[in-house]
């Protein structure tokens, strides 16, 4: 049953993504390669849809998996499924359990999820650009091209980070990418 | 009952407005959201954002949401809280779709294939980057950084192998260990204390 499977997928997502879009962004990957509804590939180019429409980045991938998969209603519930948590959690939170978070226990847990989200999120980011570098699925061939683009776009943004003492907006590096991917084609 | 629909639909616009015009999700809506709800409309004071920032942090799901959900449950109760966190994810939701719709046929496009190529790895430079940031904020202390290390070679192996690790799990995982670390250091301290 798609619908909730659906459903049942994108609440575990809004559920355990604590402290912002990119820590979601392993979990999905998680639960749409499980269920098998979106290849890495295409879950890659829509990450980065997903950048560069506005509004909170789960919210639109939810709508886009939940839309491919199953229409409009499976976008509709994948969507409703992603907000419920943080929709209940957040009015329990500063309601009743306002002190719950000053408690040390509780404290001593989330310190232990921070930090392990940020070594995942950086594994997937390391496996998402090796992946595109290397031709990991068939022959371990190293695509030299996308080499290139990687190079120049990390070099690129480097040099914007020390000229304008800003960082690249990812909007901005998105439609870099999709400008050299075209250059290179 | 006339101020309540208006404050009802006051909440939904702007809020919608927010979802309308801010890219890049997370911390980005929050300066938005702040911008909106202290210094335009007054509904929340600079010490309640601050505290539902750090609330909003520690809790799952968008930050976004949980902020637009606290706002109108505090202007205009359970009604306030549904009509708020619609109006946020209302346009993503419409525009996500009508890309779902056309994607497919805009992909074979051999030019925009080449774009999403192009794109896909942008996508991952950009993860990788969200990551480095969030890995300077845990930068010299031993444990967050022990924990960070260990779930990044576990994750970056299953990947590799083609093992699923999953991440949720791990993430628990994690908790664990630092609530049983955390109790072995209190009944040391409690021992230690004891003994003098």
């Amino acid at each position: 049953m798609i619908y909730a499977e659906l459903f049942a997928g994108f609440l575990k997502v809004g559920f355990f993504s604590f402290g912002g879009a990119y820590s979601a962004i392993p979990l999905i990957r998680d639960v749409v390669l499980s269920y098998g509804w979106l290849t890495d590939e295409a879950l890659g180019t829509m990450i980065a849809i997903s950048e560069s429409t506005p509004g909170p980045i789960m919210v639109n991938l939810a709508t886009y998996v939940g839309s491919s998969q199953a229409g409009l209603v499976g976008a509709a519930l994948a969507t409703l499924a992603v907000v419920l948590p943080s929709f209940f959690v957040i009015l329990l939170a500063m309601n009743l359990l306002g002190s719950l978070i000053r408690y040390r226990g509780v404290q001593a847990v989330l310190q232990g999820i921070k930090p392990c989200m940020i070594g995942i999120i950086l594994a997937t980011g390391v496996y998402m650009t090796l992946r595109s570098c290397l031709t990991l699925s068939q022959t371990n061939a190293v695509d030299f091209r996308a080499l290139l683009i990687t190079a120049l776009l990390l070099t690129g943004s480097c040099i914007y980070r020390r000229i304008r003492k800003k960082k690249l907006s990812p909007i901005s590096l998105i439609v870099v990418s999709a400008l050299l991917g075209m250059l290179f084609a | 009952m006339h101020k309540q629909s208006a404050i009802l639909a006051e909440l939904f616009l702007s809020m919608m407005k927010v979802g309308l015009f801010t890219f890049g999700g997370g911390y980005a809506m929050i300066s938005v959201i702040t911008d909106t709800c202290v210094e335009k409309k007054r509904w929340l004071s600079q010490d309640e954002m601050m505290n539902l920032t750090v609330v909003a942090e520690s809790t799952p799901g968008p930050i976004a949401i949980n902020c637009a959900t606290f706002v109108g449950y505090k202007m205009a109760g359970m009604m306030g809280a549904v009509l708020a966190t619609l109006g946020l994810i209302l346009p993503s939701f419409t525009i996500l779709f009508f890309i779902s719709l056309y994607l497919d046929q805009f992909l074979e496009i051999p030019l925009i294939a080449a774009a999403c190529r192009g794109i896909r790895i942008g996508a991952g430079l950009l993860i990788l980057d969200a990551g480095m940031t969030m890995l300077r904020k845990i930068k010299g202390k031993r444990q967050p950084c022990l924990i960070a290390g260990g779930a990044f070679v576990l994750m970056l192996a299953g990947n590799l192998l083609g093992m699923r690790i999953s991440s949720i799990v791990l993430m628990l995982a994690a908790g664990a260990v630092s609530l049983a670390l955390y109790a072995a250091r209190y009944a040391a301290g409690r021992k230690g204390g004891a003994g003098n």
